[in-house]
């Protein structure tokens, strides 16, 4: 039995945590002594539902052990891993081959995502059923990294994923409009004469999809949304009763396009990095409840891909153990929301979409899956992590909240800061 | 001073003195004995990415009669991407004994990158970088409108038209910041596919008509070449229609003041931007152009390279 003592919920209640076995026992005052944890808040386990893990094939970059460790020490004990592995998370085989290398870590619970078509090639709808009736359960499908730009094909995966209870996250990202696009369009990418990556080129999917979705009566979501129209679109389309959700991530809600002049490899993502306004209807969005969750899309790159001219260097940035503070900085610090949405956008909400079980709230005769953490501390990022990469945009920033513990089905998977061995 | 990546690296100061330098230079290039000793014992490395034989041999004759090594180093195009990576090639060319990096690249941002990413200790200069800078290219052209002009240190009330596919320039981007640090008034001119309007915020105005940017009566109209090998798709309907609409030819030619300039950065393409009337009239000074080249690349070289040590 373990006692979490005068921990802090969301609700702002003081109470203890009685954890036995891998279940949460008793949320309320008891008088069994245990851990005392002072100024620390109890929330439930974060789940993040799009990270790359890299394994199989870019073991270089992470593997599913590395990216579970990191995850861990970010406070998250569930991850959504994206299907552009090599091989393509295509068919059932993969999707079990990574959930298996997530048992094996014991870190947290990683859930395979299928990619929506054959080797992401964007023609051919991939083993949709098969992967979904396999033992990894696969409940998300996506070729994240491309668009699903055909609208038939994005019909039909609408379509064929409703049927199994599935949803599909799309990348928004229109190819006639980002051919060798490198950074934000506008007055920046025109100075440093870099390909401009148009706004619309997202907008006009998310709009196209959404209305696919209201016509087949499908769930859609939408991954990392970075625009203000982006922001606009979602919210009419909710409006009008489509059932579409939307993510963010902790870079499009705290750094903008102007890091691009120094030419560094870090700042390159895709979707890119925007304007000022673009972030500020971004924090607008998530903090009423257009958007619905924080993604990381953590994309580690070993550094020879970063290394090197921009134009040739990777897209991608790592994001696991720097999530909660930026949703602290932009939820908390800034006075513009609290606690509960912070859960909802980093926990329940995630795992609802990605129709997870067994995370998102601490309640009694529920899986303790947790993390305590400690808002009032300060760090400064660095650049290495437990990821086996360093492409980290955040490096040398200074940002509050400290993950102390993480507890995953009842054990510690970090402790005081330190992530447990596998 | 170290690099010279970017005009934005200079300040007007810095920028006169550039000048200033390169028309004593220029006096030495007329003299017999042609060299100077200034940067005798260091080595400068032409690295190319794009083959670009006017660039090079200005360097090269530049940094030769300063009296430094040269070395020529051409890496295919298709090297970026598959051969040995910048960071190698700069390194291993850094311990053969380069001093400073030339560096041409198709790539925007190249030079920045290797001049910022500590791969390398000495100095380096944009020859050219994608459809980003040509520093060098914009401070030869400064030079001959201020010696032409005779306007004095800088360039204070000279309206500079800039015209044609501007999208793809390197040499537009450059200029508009170093003319405009120097006080003239910059305009560019082109159809709206190769002139976004997101131009004005580098502190310009932009025109899509060639009539109505020539009525404003420019002192120098600089004249572009289209870029195809940076295109990727279409951007005009055809070349007659672009030819008949951004050419200096007929009655766009007869519009031009009595001393209005006219430059081309090179190579021109002769009935295509520019007619053989406008290119071989007295009032074009492309000649002038390459000679202000070398002796603008020799001032260049020695700031970046006799101050040290
Ligand atoms: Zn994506
Ligand atoms: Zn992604």
């Amino acid at each position: 039995m373990q006692v979490f003592k005068g921990v802090l919920l969301a609700s702002g209640e003081t109470t203890d945590i009685t954890v036995e076995g891998s279940q949460v026992t008793k949320v309320g005052k008891t008088t069994e002594s245990g851990l005392d944890c002072p100024g620390l808040m109890a929330l439930p386990g974060f789940v993040d539902l799009h990270t790359h893990l890299r394994q199989p094939g870019y073991e270089a970059s992470e593997t599913v052990l590395s990216g579970s460790r990191s995850g861990a020490a970010g406070g998250y004990t569930a991850l959504f891993a994206m299907a552009n592995s090599d091989p393509v998370a295509d068919t059932a085989s993969v999707v079990e081959q990574v959930m298996k290398l997530g048992e094996e870590a014991g870190l947290l619970e990683v859930r395979p995502i299928g990619a929506v078509t054959k080797g992401l090639a964007g023609t051919e709808l991939s083993a949709l059923g098969l992967m979904a009736n396999s033992k990894a359960k696969v409940k998300v499908f996506s070729d994240d990294g491309h668009c699903v730009h055909d609208p038939l094909v994005m019909q039909r995966a609408l379509t064929y994923v409703k049927g199994l209870g599935a949803v599909i996250a799309q990348h928004a990202q229109e190819p006639r409009l980002t051919e060798g696009s490198q950074m934000n369009s506008g007055e920046l990418s025109t100075e440093l004469g870099l390909k401009g990556w148009p706004s619309v080129a997202e907008e006009s999917i998310i709009a196209r999809d959404a209305l696919l979705a209201e016509q087949v009566g499908a769930r859609l979501h939408i991954c990392h949304l970075t625009t203000a129209g982006a922001v606009d679109v979602v919210r009419w389309a909710k409006a009008r009763g489509i059932q579409i959700t939307a993510e963010v991530t902790p870079h499009h809600l705290m750094l903008t396009e102007d890091l691009v002049r120094s030419y560094d490899p870090v700042y390159k993502v895709n979707p890119p990095l925007r304007r000022t306004e673009d972030t500020l209807a971004l924090r607008e969005g998530l903090i009423d409840g257009t958007i619905d969750i924080i993604g990381t899309d953590h994309a580690p790159h070993s550094s020879e891909k970063k290394d090197c001219e921009w134009e040739q260097a990777a897209f991608g940035m790592v994001g696991l153990e720097h999530a909660a503070s930026v949703a602290q900085e932009v939820l908390i610090e800034s006075g513009a929301s609290d606690w509960k949405r912070f859960t909802e956008v980093m926990s329940s909400k995630p795992a609802e979409i990605g129709s997870l079980e067994g995370h998102g709230t601490i309640a009694e005769g529920q899986p303790a899956n947790l993390v305590l953490l400690d808002p009032a501390a300060s760090r400064t990022v660095t650049a290495v992590t437990h990821s086996l990469s360093h492409n980290n945009p955040f490096a040398g920033r200074e940002l509050k909240g400290r993950v102390v513990h993480t507890v995953f089905r009842g054990k510690f998977s970090v402790k005081d800061g330190k992530v447990k061995n596998a | 001073m170290k690099h010279l990546t970017s005009i934005r690296e200079l300040d007007t100061g810095s920028a006169i003195a550039i000048l200033d330098n390169a028309d004593e230079l220029g006096a030495v290039n007329s003299r017999e004995v042609k060299k100077l000793p200034a940067l005798r014992g260091k080595t400068v490395v032409n690295l190319f990415y794009e083959n670009s034989t006017r660039t090079r041999i200005s360097f090269e004759i530049a940094a030769k009669r300063l009296s430094a090594d040269v070395i020529n180093f051409a890496a295919a195009t298709s090297s970026v991407s598959k051969g040995e990576s910048l960071k190698d090639t700069a390194q291993t060319l850094e311990a053969l004994g380069a001093d400073a990096i030339v560096i041409r690249h198709p790539m925007s941002g190249a030079a920045q990158t290797l001049a910022t990413k500590g791969w390398i200790s000495g100095s380096v200069v944009n020859a050219g970088d994608g459809s980003h800078e040509h520093p060098t290219q914009a401070l030869l052209d400064a030079l001959t409108i201020r010696q032409i002009k005779k306007s004095g240190d800088d360039l204070a009330g000279i309206k500079v038209l800039i015209v044609g596919d501007i999208q793809h320039s390197r040499v537009a981007r450059s200029n508009v910041l170093l003319l405009s640090l120097l006080g003239a008034e910059v305009t560019l001119a082109g159809p709206e596919t190769l002139l976004p309007k997101t131009f004005a915020a580098m502190g310009c105005k932009i025109s899509h008509s060639f009539e109505e940017a020539l009525a404003e009566k420019p002192d120098v109209v600089m004249m572009l070449r289209v870029q195809r090998e940076r295109m990727q798709g279409t951007f005009f309907p055809s070349e007659r229609e672009y030819a008949a609409k951004w050419s200096l030819s007929g009655e766009r030619f007869k519009m031009l003041g009595n001393q209005t300039i006219i430059l081309h950065p090179g190579p021109m393409n002769r009935g295509f931007e520019i007619s053989n009337e406008a290119a071989d009239d007295p009032r074009s000074a492309v000649l002038t152009q390459v000679r202000n080249g070398l002796s603008v690349r020799m001032a260049v070289l020695y700031k970046l390279m006799a101050g040290e040590g």
